[in-house]
């Protein structure tokens, strides 16, 4: 038998459960994903950073981890809340289990509990803090007064990933990027430079800027949004992605508000206002753009269940920007057409 | 885009019998779709079949027609119906076959007749195996090597090239029927001759062998616009080479890491857009697991199997959907109506694992040959959710009803660790249990994966099982019974196998909760109650939908999976109850475990649980529900097994009570019972031993009829005509622990009666009475049955009258089914059930007494005369109605097609008409009998070889084909005892004479149209009457085994008729 571990929210919920992965306690966010694959990508998500993360799917690492399917370099969930821990891998590339990769990574991780019922917790009375412990006293107080301090995370220096037979020269400012964009431009004909948000940028170096993905509170990166604002005033083609669409919105004048429980799945429906056709996406946020000035751009899609903005168009500077990845770990996907639509403002 | 303006009036074509490989998803599909189209107001035509579905009942077309499924009989009802529209994806196989081919030949656009579901070019796209390939070469879908033949000597050449082994796939049969893996050039010439020959356009794929790959299914939507999503991804436990239909599958895939699974998703769904589907579309795909290599197997273009198992694994109303989007919807416009808030374009989320498990009839057909491969064998399935794959692997398990709880099959445990080892390599429906006992022996997993191809992870998964049941045999403790728990295991097989009781080992009962099933993972509010039980959780969900205290709740249990004998005739009784309580203001709950069927579609009860029906997991539901009453009457011997666990339990069983169904089953009660009626029953004893039995047939005197006590469609029952029969039967059937005794009775060969009939224990009424063509001896389900009886005077008299004595003394509150047998100017009672039957849904429709409605208002409370019903024999119908039964022989290999008091039959049709030989011609046309006109040039033949207590009666059929203009064959006895008679016969010679032309060249020189074969023994593929009809069956001749039958057909042939004479019937005007 396992040790013991807990994990107690902060309306006082207690689920027992057993230890894996990296022992120790975390306090953090706890949301769920109902992602039934994919628990490597999901645990090296920078989206994820500082989040204990609960899958909805009962069982997690069939497949076991290897050394390529990382989605970056840095970042991702802090910690992992799943009804069963896959002891065994078995994939041809699997190097390690997934409480061996784990516990590398000083990911704490909390099974054998009921997680339907958390998730079901978690989407009545929204996202909220947790704790994760070996021991069962957490101080519920010290929960409820925890803000979760979200720092972007990105690379020390910019690194070029270039293309073959290269049309543009594309920098990718990184809020906490995953590498399925970077292939996803690679294939699309750009060179790519990751350049990270620390550093400033001169627009004139480039055909055209992606702000990339990232985790937290857009409305507190009060620095990036001035960032942002320069980049448009440069009118330099810009594509916003994730967290980069909600920094663009903010610095073009919009609002961006904290769904209750956030839109982290494979399954997602976001509809093409222009065309009408659905397509399933992938997301994994807590933030979402409620209000855009019409003056500035348009929204272009919309969520098909609870139709929050999904897409934005703008008019007054040559801008798109999506709320959801365009890109997953097979290459291109079906919105992919985005992003060929944004190299069409680069031309 | 809404609903389409130009469509008014539809036709939807069913499935029609239920065969292997098209079995109860269809109704299941088809009455989804007829309720989608009546709901948006369409006028709906249906035609098909099988009498014994929902889909044929009168609330869910406008216009129903019971008519044979043949090109000519369809073209006949859109002459007559003029619909604008045709329907053509919703009926598997048979429906998109029929329909390809009225549009083909021109006649739909002749008569303004829409196709919807599918088109045309779709459809070769999909099916026809060369224009696949070069669509899938086009967007880069890699296939697996291979290539469209339609000769053998082409075969040979391909799959030299290739290098064996090669697969066959024949193209357009349903079911895989005819293909086969070949692995060498002896055994192609057999599967390719004989896939080339099922293949309606003669031609098969030759295709390099990739056993041991992974096996991924999606099943996909895609609309009119464009949308497309993947409802489900399900894995193949089982590696490629074995037919999907006979795999154990898992949903969601779990081997997979997201790059493997995007890129079989992203591929699924190239290829859905490829062939611009609009509608349900089922892919299947390869997956070299040591590499990204894959290839696409095959592509289904509509709704099947595969996707009502989707659709009840993920809460994804498919064949709904499909329909809506066939009449202009888009996916987007369609809501979800589970959650109520999302819409029908997005892609389930699953919290819990989903096993389903195949069905096979290996336990009745011993001989059989238990292989499988690209040709599904399973007649049906369960399913079973969990949170774990052991736990639904154990729910499976005990669901199939199989006699077992655990993966341990007594059979491999008295094999040697060699033996055991070398079994593994054989592909057959036992893999499983062999590999779980290999475990148990201490196989490594390597080795076991090695030889299996099976993937590491499933494997390990079991051995996790093997390993619980080692330790609970070293004793039980709260632990060990905490995890059992976890992996599904039954309080009463933990004691069996710890040897130790709960109880005294103070170790507290956990009790399961249940969990929804609500196609997003908990992520949004769910509105059908539609659960599944888990053991060790703490969230009972099941409460929260239990709003409604004002009204009384009760459980209905049904039928578990098709296997012969129980089939889709019980899900419609317990759908038809269901309906009745809630119409009578009660909550209707349904506990069954088939994804096939109706009855679990999530809005059929008021609540749905997908759970295995053993008495504990029932006692589990009790639990949490604490119905008012349950009901088990409708659901077949599955739900009647429980009736004695429940009452000791002190639940409310509605209707007949637990004591009158064991006075009906228990043999000396049943005898006393009958002693006290005075009704006369054939001689019969009880025997436990096989000494017991020959001394009993000795008394009796042969022939006696053998069967063990509680039995199900004849199971395990023959007619033995001396001692060696006997024997041989009594060591196969003492071979398995003998818990009833084995009863043998004087077997009487006469007229065989049904009745169905419905009492309120003071009145009772007869809906009809029906008389089988077959003489008693052949089973009820496989006999030729004919509405209304053509007995008259004193003998219908004493029918009714037994009844009613009867139906009173076992104080029967519901349905009871009633065998007679007359014989010498007697009446004789064979057997009583005091449940729903076969024959409940066939009777209901042709007279419109709606049985079982009638009978769940009686069993609360309503008397027959409350209901203002009549009593005694319900006035006859105008129409006569013949049931015929269908079989699935050429899907299993080595089983006898001779009829005999085992049942066989997998579904049946129905032939309704003004005059009985109409209604005969029908229901033999929609059973696949050919009636071939002669034509110049062109001999038609019929061999006979029967028994010698047969001969006398074939002097007159042999008459009738000779008249006809047949050419008569015959073994030399038979053929001299014609020519004697004035009938020229050919003679030839039998296989053991060694010499040419014998049966079987003769058979397969395509001279004959129809045999004629019986024998005194059969059952052993190496007799030669057993080749015979085998090989009749193969080349796809009518091989009739009864001489009553024979007759029939004969008569049916003299007539001339063809369905340009016989009247269409509407049976909503009946």
């Amino acid at each position: 038998m396992n040790k013991k571990a807990f994990l107690t929210l902060e309306d006082g919920t207690v689920f027992e459960g057993e230890s894996f992965g990296a022992e120790g306690e975390l306090i953090g966010e706890v949301v769920f994903t109902t992602c039934m694959t994919g628990f490597q990508e999901t645990l090296t998500d920078p989206n994820y950073s500082g989040q204990i993360v609960v899958q909805t799917f009962p069982i997690a690492g069939c497949p076991g981890a290897n050394s390529h399917d990382d989605l970056s370099d840095y970042g991702g969930a802090a910690g992992l809340i799943v009804r069963e821990q896959s002891v065994v891998a078995s994939n041809f590339r699997s190097e390690e289990t997934l409480d061996e990769f784990m516990k590398k990574r000083g990911i704490i991780g909390l099974c054998g509990i009921d997680t339907r019922k958390l998730a079901r917790i978690l989407r009545k009375k929204g996202t909220m803090n947790g704790v994760i412990s070996t021991t069962e006293s957490a101080d519920i107080s010290k929960l409820k007064s925890f803000t979760p301090e979200i720092t972007l995370i990105s690379g020390t220096e910019s690194v070029t990933y270039r293309a073959e037979n290269a049309k543009h020269n594309i920098a990718l400012i990184d809020y906490g990027h995953r590498k399925s964009i970077v292939a996803l431009l690679n294939k699309l004909g750009c060179n790519v430079t990751v350049v990270p948000f620390t550093e400033t940028i001169n627009p004139a170096d480039f055909d055209g800027i992606v702000l990339s993905n990232g985790a937290g509170n857009p409305a507190e990166c009060t620095e990036e949004i001035e960032a942002v604002k320069a980049l448009i005033a440069s009118k330099i083609p810009l594509l916003g992605i994730g967290l980069g669409h909600q920094l663009l919105a903010l610095a073009a004048g919009g609002t961006t508000a904290k769904h209750t429980h956030g839109h982290r799945g494979a399954n997602i429906p976001v509809v093409d206002l222009e065309s009408g056709r659905t397509y399933i996406t992938a997301q994994n946020h807590g933030y979402y753009v409620s209000d855009l000035p019409e003056a500035v751009g348009k929204i272009t899609h919309i969520n098909a269940n609870d139709k929050t903005c999904e897409a934005i168009s703008y008019s007054s500077f040559p801008a798109l920007s999506m709320q959801f990845a365009p890109s997953d770990m097979s290459g291109v996907n079906a919105t992919a057409y985005l992003v060929e639509r944004f190299l069409g403002l680069v031309k | 885009m809404p609903l389409r303006k130009d469509i008014k009036k539809i036709l939807v074509i069913g499935s029609g019998p239920i065969v292997i490989g098209q079995a109860a998803e269809f109704d299941y599909a088809g009455t989804q779709a007829c309720r989608a189209l009546k709901a948006e107001g369409l006028e709906v035509v249906l035609v098909n079949s099988n009498p014994a579905t929902i889909m044929t009942d009168k609330n869910m077309a406008d216009i129903i027609y019971i008519e044979p499924l043949t090109l000519d009989s369809v073209k006949k009802i859109i002459k007559l119906e003029k619909p604008d529209s045709l329907l053509s994806t919703l009926g598997g196989q048979t429906g998109l076959t029929l329909s390809m081919q009225l549009a083909k030949e021109g006649f739909l656009d002749e008569h303004n007749v829409k196709l919807l579901g599918a088109k045309v070019d779709t459809i070769d796209k999909a099916e026809d195996r060369q224009i696949f390939k070069e669509t899938m070469e086009a967007i880069g879908e890699p296939c697996i090597p291979s290539k469209v033949v339609e000769t053998l000597d082409d075969a040979l050449e391909v799959a030299g090239k290739l290098g064996y082994p090669v697969v066959v796939r024949p193209a357009f049969t349903m079911g895989g029927s005819g293909g086969g893996i070949a692995g060498d050039e002896a055994a192609l010439r057999v599967i390719a001759d004989n896939g080339l020959r099922l293949s309606p356009i003669t031609q098969v794929l030759i295709e390099k062998g990739i056993s041991g790959w992974k096996e991924i299914e999606f099943e996909c939507i895609r609309d009119s616009k464009g949308n497309v999503i993947t409802v489900c991804s399900m894995e193949n436990v089982d590696p490629v080479g074995v037919h999907t239909g006979d795999s154990i599958v898992v949903a969601p895939c779990l081997t997979l890491s997201e790059k493997d699974f995007q890129m079989m998703r992203t591929a699924a769904l190239n290829i859905v857009n490829a062939l611009g589907i609009e509608g349900g579309c089922n892919v299947q795909l390869a997956l070299n697991p040591n590499s990204f290599e894959y290839a696409v197997i095959e592509v289904n273009p509509r709704v099947s199997r595969s996707s009502a198992l989707a659709s009840k694994a993920t809460g994804y109303p498919i064949a709904k959907v499909a329909t809506r989007i066939a009449i202009g919807y888009s996916l987007d416009e369609i809501p979800n109506a589970i959650t109520g808030k999302t819409y029908a374009c997005f892609e389930p989320a699953l919290d819990y694992v989903v096993i389903k498990f195949p069905r096979f009839a290996f336990d009745k057909f011993v001989y059989a040959k238990k292989t499988l491969g690209t040709q599904m064998k399973a007649t049906g399935e369960v399913m079973s959710i969990g949170v774990s794959f052991e736990e639904a692997m154990m729910k499976a398990v005990r669901g199939v009803e199989l006699g077992l709880d655990t993966l341990t099959k007594p059979v491999f445990e008295k094999l040697t660790n060699d033996e055991v080892i070398a079994k593994l390599s054989d592909i057959d429906c036992d893999r499983i249990f062999c590999i779980f006992e290999a475990l148990k022996r201490g196989v490594t997993t390597e080795e076991i994966c090695r030889i299996t191809a099976f993937d590491k992870w499933f494997v390990e998964k079991l051995r996790n099982l093997c390993k619980l049941e080692q330790d609970l045999a070293k004793g039980l403790t709260a632990e060990k019974y905490q995890l059992a728990k976890k992996y599904g295991y039954l309080d009463k097989t933990i004691e069996r196998l710890s040897g130790e009781k709960l109880a005294e080992k103070n170790i507290d009962k956990k009790h399961c909760v249940y969990k929804l099933v609500d196609t997003c993972a908990a992520e949004f509010e769910a509105q059908t109650p539609y659960f599944y039980g888990v053991n060790c959780d703490e969230e009972n969900e099941a409460f929260e939908f239990m709003n409604s205290p004002e009204k009384k709740k009760v459980i209905v249990f049904g039928s578990g999976p098709i296997r012969i004998g129980q089939g889709i005739e019980f899900d419609y009784c317990s759908v038809h109850c269901v309906w009745a309580l809630k119409e009578m203001g009660y909550e209707a709950i349904i506990v069954n475990n088939n994804p096939e069927t109706v009855s679990t579609d999530f809005d059929t009860g008021d609540r749905l649980y997908f759970d295995p029906l053993t008495p504990e997991d029932v006692d589990n539901l009790i639990n949490t529900e604490k119905p008012w009453g349950v009901v088990v009457q409708f659901g077949g011997q599955t739900a009647i097994k429980l009736t004695k666990h429940l009452q000791d339990k002190g639940v409310n069983i509605l209707g007949t009570s637990a004591d009158s169904i064991d006075a009906a089953e228990d043999r000396e009660r049943f005898d006393a019972l009958l002693e006290k009626c005075n009704i006369p029953r054939p001689e019969g004893m009880t025997v436990y031993t096989t000494e017991e039995a020959l001394n009993a047939a000795g008394k009796l005197g042969y022939p006696v009829l053998l069967r063990p006590s509680y039995v199900l469609g004849g199971q395990n029952m023959i007619i033995a005509h001396c001692d060696s029969d006997v024997q041989e039967y009594m060591e196969i059937i003492t071979a398995t622990k003998l818990e009833n005794p084995v009863l043998i009775d004087k077997y009487l060969m006469g007229k065989e009666i049904e009745v169905d009939a419905i009492c309120d224990g003071e009145d009772f009424l007869i809906p009809g009475i029906m008389e089988h063509i077959e003489r008693a001896g052949v089973h009820s389900g496989d006999s030729i049955s004919v509405y209304p009886a053509i007995i008259k005077g004193k003998i219908k008299n004493m029918i009714i009258d037994y009844t009613e004595r009867l139906a009173k003394a076992l104080n029967i509150i519901g349905l009871v089914n009633i065998q007679y047998v007359v014989y010498n100017n007697e009446v004789y009672v064979i057997e009583v059930n005091p449940r729903s039957s076969r024959t409940v849904p066939y009777i209901s429709k042709v007279t419109g007494v709606q049985m079982v409605d009638i009978a769940t208002k009686i069993m609360l409370g309503q008397t027959l005369k409350q209901q203002g019903l009549p009593t005694g024999l319900f006035p006859k119908s105008e129409y006569f109605a013949v049931k015929v039964p269908v079989f699935s022989f050429e899907k299993l290999h080595d089983v006898d097609t001779q009829l005999g008091p085992e049942m066989k039959s997998t579904g049946e049709t129905l032939g309704i008409a003004k005059t009985f030989k109409e209604a005969l011609f029908k229901g033999l046309l929609a059973a696949g009998f050919k009636f071939k006109k002669s034509e110049e040039g062109k001999p038609r033949g019929v061999l006979f070889s029967v028994r010698n207590s047969d001969k006398p009666e074939i002097i007159e059929l042999a008459g009738k084909f000779e008249k006809l203009g047949f050419d008569i064959y015959a073994t030399s006895g038979t053929a001299s005892l014609l020519n004697h008679n004035m009938i020229p016969a050919n003679f030839v010679y039998r296989i053991k004479d060694g010499k040419e032309p014998n049966v079987i060249s003769l058979i397969e020189s395509g001279k004959i149209d129809y045999v004629v074969s019986t024998s005194e023994t059969g059952r052993d593929p190496a007799l030669d009457s057993v080749k015979i009809r085998r090989k009749s069956v193969e080349r796809g001749i009518a091989c009739l085994t009864s001489i009553d039958t024979a007759n029939a057909l004969a008569d049916c042939l003299e007539s001339g008729m063809t369905i340009d004479d016989v009247e269409m019937v509407d049976i909503t005007k009946i």
